[in-house]
């Protein structure tokens, strides 16, 4: 016996390292609509497997909560059983001797406040109330509900003009979602449980940079309903098509002098260029829109007036207007608002920063845009200020890493405090106050709080605020139409708003600011809905035949990841950053495809939805 | 055509064909057992897998396309260990008490599990609980179920109705009634074809037979029984004999050995059904702005509650001609008792049906039209008296062919094709042509409605009164497809016949079962060719019918006929709510 070891895990323990990874990608793809009492007691049996044995609430508790949840899957319980494993739960809490015990009953305390009916309907009814009615994960996740099995194996088939046409059953807009879609559907992607989620997304961009012109298909016969859509970015547009395709008459109005809403006053050309945005939009158009840009509705119009003179409305109007930080000195001069900002540059008009130290506030995909583009104009230094930690932003991870690539300083846990001006009225500092994170807050991000140090002060020329955005809704109010505490338009699931006859309305301004996919969807979802209050019932479809799917290989594999242009190169400029798929690399990737739509339940139920 | 080789045979097949189909093709069967062609490609069962050269894991024949250069051995070790896990597997949950089960000697697990030689089982049971409800006729054992799902695809493909559906998840997954509701307060129209397509005795139709054999048991009873046509051409299926053979003559001899007093046939009141239906279709045709169009035979129970909770506006196109079924019930606790001084009130009507919606429509509270008490007393299905002529030990070919009794027991050539789709439509214009023009027609003058096609239509022009359009569906998806094309205007009919089970009755839920295989359209040549052979071909000339109007009835749609033969569709529900209950 020697009288220290150097610590070497046994063969044992590195595969149960590699089962823990397993398992933790087999949580990620974890489809939606389990029950969630089973997935509680097997979350609960592997906490079991992990007690130390030293602590009886922990040893034997966790394993008679884990009998009591198993009596109420088996039709074994009845009503007195969701109390005792109450206490006992409780009881576990309490008494613990560490995480490990406290924990695991805090989980199941949670499940117990959480879906406690679903407790009630089993014990009482011997039913579940969950159900696996979307069984093809990336087509539950995307809101818009795009056949991604269908079009992936479309390109790997070569078809790039069909999986266009696919797409565009469910949005309109495939060339903007290949180059900007936050890609929902690759979370919980099955490929998870074997290597890593397919890369959706580029093989998208693979698609739509591959196809020719698409033609749109053609209308059904004019029905002589009249329907205007107020706001002409991502959402109004896809409603706008929908419901020209379902043959009615659209009007879009438009307050800012181009069509495109957040894609083309968002989102910075870099990431999505302005070629494709105008090509995309005029397709939709080619189906016989009608457009009014630069028309205030809500003044000039009246909300009222185009209720008078059509059969029904989308609002669409996104969310545009600045938020302020509310700090002194931010009216000084200098200091400007990401979304002005990015107006203008939608609009054209390039600001100069040639030389100067921009200051960013806000950690968001806003902020990350503003900042990039601030480089891109010249600045000798951006430095972007977040008051929690990097961890925390909600920008994704991949643009703060462009940015930083880019040169970009990324401060934070420092919180804004002032802004200070020279005599002329111009920046030239912002003064943050420091921070220590804190105790996680009931969403689960942990909290900012004053540290006990200096102020600092971070010298600026510019300072620009991307604090996120709220909605221009003062002129609907008038009309009937109910805003909601934090200003966005009261709208049910159906998009109709309550007690506003014929009036539909969707995408940030009802949502807050989310994303390009979440707007479309909603203007998918208005569609319909208003296909439907109009009388009709048209169903849009794909005339595309989805190929058959090979014996899938299920040996693991890394995910081809797109490539970017090198930071040093890129950030000169306004060209776009991400390079798409090679050849090889798109036929790679569409070949990791589980196909859920064929194999598993996807071919008994719900793997394919033709036409809605 | 792709060329493949299978256990070292080389084949050509065409493009597209499953391994499954193309080694079936060659003569090389692959077991299985959630496959049900065309419907219920699902590969669930793992029961077919096979292995394929060139890939690691076994793959399932029922929904693999062969590819060219395929190499397929079915009964490799692999393949056979693999096979045998997995029924194990299934048998693990499967409720194996098979000498007390409806399907015992029908059941493709058993089949299965006795063809793979499994003698043993390592694995613990664990069947699912089953909580059975006899409240509808559709019964469901959920021990038994082997979750192949054929019942939900067969609601939801060829009936379109979606009763059944996938219920809890995880290792709890079962089937169940969609929408966390009860099979009674649902629109399920009972028609039984998931139980006909259930592999196993998970679903079957409730058993009523005890309720028979306590009349027959009973002195003061006098048990009357009726025989739908359909039951004729299929009740030989289950003893193995040929139709030829087994005809409806010993199935009389063999009841009337089971000890029912009067043996009768629902062909007898087929034939009213005729006089009564092609009278009331004469009259709304020859007052066509009176009525709404098209009319709708009534004869079909899953029909009548399918377009009652489906298209309820419909209701009042349909006939409002009673089934024959309750034709023939109104009329023996009637017209019959009278004849023969029985007290209704002790006579226990039976009816042997090819069809499990029969059960429900008879416990309808409008079928009490003769005495006040059901006018039949217990609906058996063809499968039940078949279970009860072999629990009596009455073997068929000992039996001599044996008339019905009179005077309920006759009927024509037109109304034993009441048990083929296109019959009722083709015996209804045969005598609404004579009705019409006190001339008959020919008697295969009206073949166009005839055929497998499940949506038929055809125009007959009847001198004197005009051209009559016509349209005869079978399967409920298929009518649902009419109804909408009614709905939209893109059809227009003035007469429709409605059959809820594919092939009419002849494919009825209450019909014997054949796993894999659809027999609708061999019993209906069958009827087809009874009809043929008939002497009388025409309902009107039914004697005994002329007989019953002459002393009873006096004319069709007549006071008496009214208050027997007819009945207001609309005086009872069925849910259409689709919302949990």
């Amino acid at each position: 016996m020697s009288r220290l070891d150097i610590k070497t895990p046994s063969q044992a323990q590195a595969v149960v390292d590699q089962l823990y990874r397993g398992m933790e990608r087999r949580i990620a793809a974890s489809p939606p609509g389990l029950c969630p009492i089973d997935m509680a007691l097997n979350f609960l049996n592997l906490c079991h497997a992990q007690t130390c044995g030293k602590c009886v609430p922990c040893r034997i508790g966790l394993g008679q909560l884990s009998n009591m949840l198993q009596a109420v899957l088996d039709d074994e319980a009845d009503l007195r059983t969701i109390h005792r494993i109450e206490t006992t739960a409780q009881a576990i809490v309490d008494t613990a001797d560490c995480a490990i015990g406290i924990n695991a009953a805090q989980l199941v305390l949670m499940g117990l406040k959480g879906f406690r009916d679903d407790y009630e309907e089993h014990i009482l009814r011997h039913r579940c109330l969950g159900g696996l009615k979307n069984p093809v994960p990336c087509v539950a996740l995307c809101p818009a509900g795009v056949d991604i099995p269908g079009y992936i194996a479309l390109i790997n088939a070569g078809r790039y003009d069909d999986a266009v046409k696919l797409i565009r059953k469910d949005n309109p807009f495939p060339t903007a979602c290949a180059y900007i879609c936050e890609h929902p559907c690759e979370a919980r992607c099955r490929r998870n449980m074997v290597d890593d989620p397919l890369n959706i997304r580029g093989l998208k961009r693979y698609a739509v940079d591959h196809a020719g012109d698409v033609p749109q298909p053609s209308c059904a016969p004019a029905t002589g309903k009249t329907v205007a859509v107020v706001g002409g970015g991502p959402g109004g547009l896809s409603a706008a098509y929908y419901l020209s395709l379902m043959g009615h008459k659209v009007t879009v109005f438009e307050k800012q002098k181009l069509l495109g809403g957040m894609l083309r006053y968002g989102i910075p050309s870099y990431r999505f260029p302005r070629e494709k945005l105008d090509t995309e939009i005029a397709s939709i158009l080619s189906l016989g829109i009608e457009v009014h840009t630069e028309v205030d509705v809500g003044t000039q119009p009246s909300l009222d007036d185009l209720r008078k003179q059509f059969d029904c409305l989308y609002l669409s109007v996104g969310a545009h207007t600045d938020k302020k930080t509310g700090i002194s000195g931010e009216d000084s001069n200098g200091v400007i608002s990401a979304v002005e900002m990015l107006r203008r540059i939608g609009d054209g008009e390039l600001p100069d920063f040639t030389g100067m130290n921009v200051v960013v506030i806000g950690g968001g995909n806003v902020a990350m845009d503003v900042t990039r583009s601030a480089i891109r104009l010249g600045a000798k230094k951006v430095s972007c200020v977040y008051r929690r930690r990097q961890a925390d932003m909600t920008a994704q991870q991949e643009e703060v890493e462009g940015a930083i690539a880019e040169g970009a300083e990324v401060l934070t846990l420092e919180a804004p405090l002032k802004i200070e001006a020279n005599e002329d009225g111009h920046v030239v500092a912002l003064w943050t106050k420091p921070q220590i994170i804190g105790e996680v807050d009931a969403m689960g991000r942990p909290r900012p709080n004053d540290a006990a140090v200096e102020f600092k002060r971070i010298p600026a020329d510019v300072v620009i605020v991307a604090i996120g955005q709220g909605i221009e809704t003062h002129g609907f109010e008038q009309s009937g139409v109910k805003i909601q505490r934090g200003g966005t338009v009261l709208a049910n699931a159906s998009t109709q708003l309550p007690d506003v006859e014929g009036v539909f309305a969707g995408g940030d301004c009802v949502t807050g600011p989310a994303t390009v996919i979440r707007a479309i969807a909603a203007g998918k979802v208005a569609a319909a809905n208003i296909d439907e209050y109009l009388g009709f019932n048209h169903e849009i479809v794909a005339d595309v035949q989805i190929p058959t799917p090979d014996l899938s290989d299920l040996r693991p594999r890394g995910r081809i990841n797109t490539s970017e242009r090198d930071a040093s190169e890129r950030k000169g400029d306004f060209q776009c950053i991400e390079c798409g798929f090679t050849d090889e690399e798109a036929q790679k990737e569409s070949a990791r495809c589980l196909r859920c739509d064929h194999f598993g339940y996807g071919i008994f139920k719900g793997g394919r939805v033709e036409k809605w | 055509m792709v060329n493949i080789e299978i256990n070292g045979k080389a084949l050509s097949v065409p493009e597209g064909s499953t391994i499954l189909s193309a080694a079936q093709g060659a003569g090389i069967p692959i077991p299985h057992l959630c496959y049900l062609k065309g419907i219920n490609e699902i590969a669930a069962c793992r029961i077919c897998v096979v292995e394929l050269e060139g890939t690691q894991r076994l793959i399932p024949a029922c929904n693999t396309q062969v590819e060219e250069g395929m190499v397929i051995k079915t009964n490799s070790p692999r393949v056979r260990s693999a096979r045998r896990t997995n029924l194990r597997l299934i048998l693990s949950e499967h409720n194996s008490t098979c000498t007390t089960c409806i399907r015992s000697g029908n059941c493709a697990l058993q089949t299965l599990s006795h063809d793979l030689n499994i003698h043993y089982q390592p694995y613990r049971l664990q069947p699912e609980k089953s909580r059975v409800d006899l409240d509808a006729p559709v019964v469901r054992e959920a021990s038994k179920c082997i979750k192949c799902m054929r019942c939900v695809q067969i609601c939801d493909k060829v009936q379109g109705m979606h009763i059944w559906d996938v219920a809890g998840t995880g290792s709890r997954t079962t089937v169940d009634v969609s929408f966390n509701r009860l099979l009674k307060n649902t629109d399920c129209t009972f028609c039984g074809q998931c139980v006909t397509h259930c592999p196993t005795g998970a679903l079957t139709i409730r058993d009523d037979s005890n309720k028979v054999l306590r009349a027959l048991a009973d002195p003061e009873i006098t048990t009357v029984i009726q025989v739908a046509p359909a039951v004729r051409v299929a009740w030989a299926e289950a003893f193995s004999l040929s139709p030829k053979f087994a005809t409806a003559g010993r199935m009389v001899a063999a009841l009337r050995r089971m000890g029912f007093d009067y043996i009768f046939d629902t062909n007898f009141t087929a034939d009213l059904t005729i006089m009564e239906e092609g009278s009331e279709f004469l009259e709304r045709y020859t007052h066509r702005g009176k009525y709404r169009w098209p009319m709708f035979t009534s004869c079909c129970p899953g029909w009548v509650r399918f377009v009652k909770s489906q298209f309820p506006s419909y209701t009042e196109c349909l006939s409002t001609a009673k089934s024959p079924q309750q034709m023939f019930g109104a009329i023996a606790k009637s017209y019959f008792a009278e004849k023969k001084g029985i007290d209704p009130h002790k006579m226990f009507v039976v009816s042997i049906m090819p069809c499990s919606a029969k059960k429900s429509e008879c416990e309808l509270p409008t079928m009490k039209d003769a005495c006040g008490d059901p006018d039949v007393d217990a609906v058996l299905t063809t499968r039940e008296m078949v279970r009860l002529l072999r629990s009596d030990c009455i073997v068929p070919t000992d039996l001599p062919e044996e008339p019905f009794d009179s005077p309920l027991g006759s009927g024509t050539g037109a109304a034993v094709i009441f048990g083929a789709s296109g019959g009722v439509m083709d015996a209804a214009l045969r005598s609404a042509y004579y009705l019409a023009t006190s001339k008959n027609p020919k008697p295969d003058a009206f073949s166009a409605v005839r055929g497998d096609n499940p949506w038929k239509e055809a125009s007959f022009t009847i001198p004197g009164a005009g051209t009559v359009r016509v349209a005869v569906v079978s399967s409920l998806s298929s009518t649902r497809a009419l109804m909408e094309a009614l709905e939209d205007g893109t059809v227009d009919y003035d007469f429709v016949e409605v059959m809820a089970c594919p092939g009419g009755c002849a494919g009825g839920g209450g019909q014997p079962i054949h796993d894999g295989v659809e027999m609708a359209a061999e019993r209906g040549e069958l009827l087809w060719e009874l009809d043929a052979k008939s002497k009388i071909r025409f309902s009107h000339e039914n004697p005994d019918i002329k007989t019953l109007y002459s002393e009873y009835l006096k004319e069709p749609l007549g006071k008496k006929s009214h208050h027997l033969l007819h009945t207001d569709h609309a005086a009872w529900s069925v849910p259409t709510a689709k919302e949990n209950t």
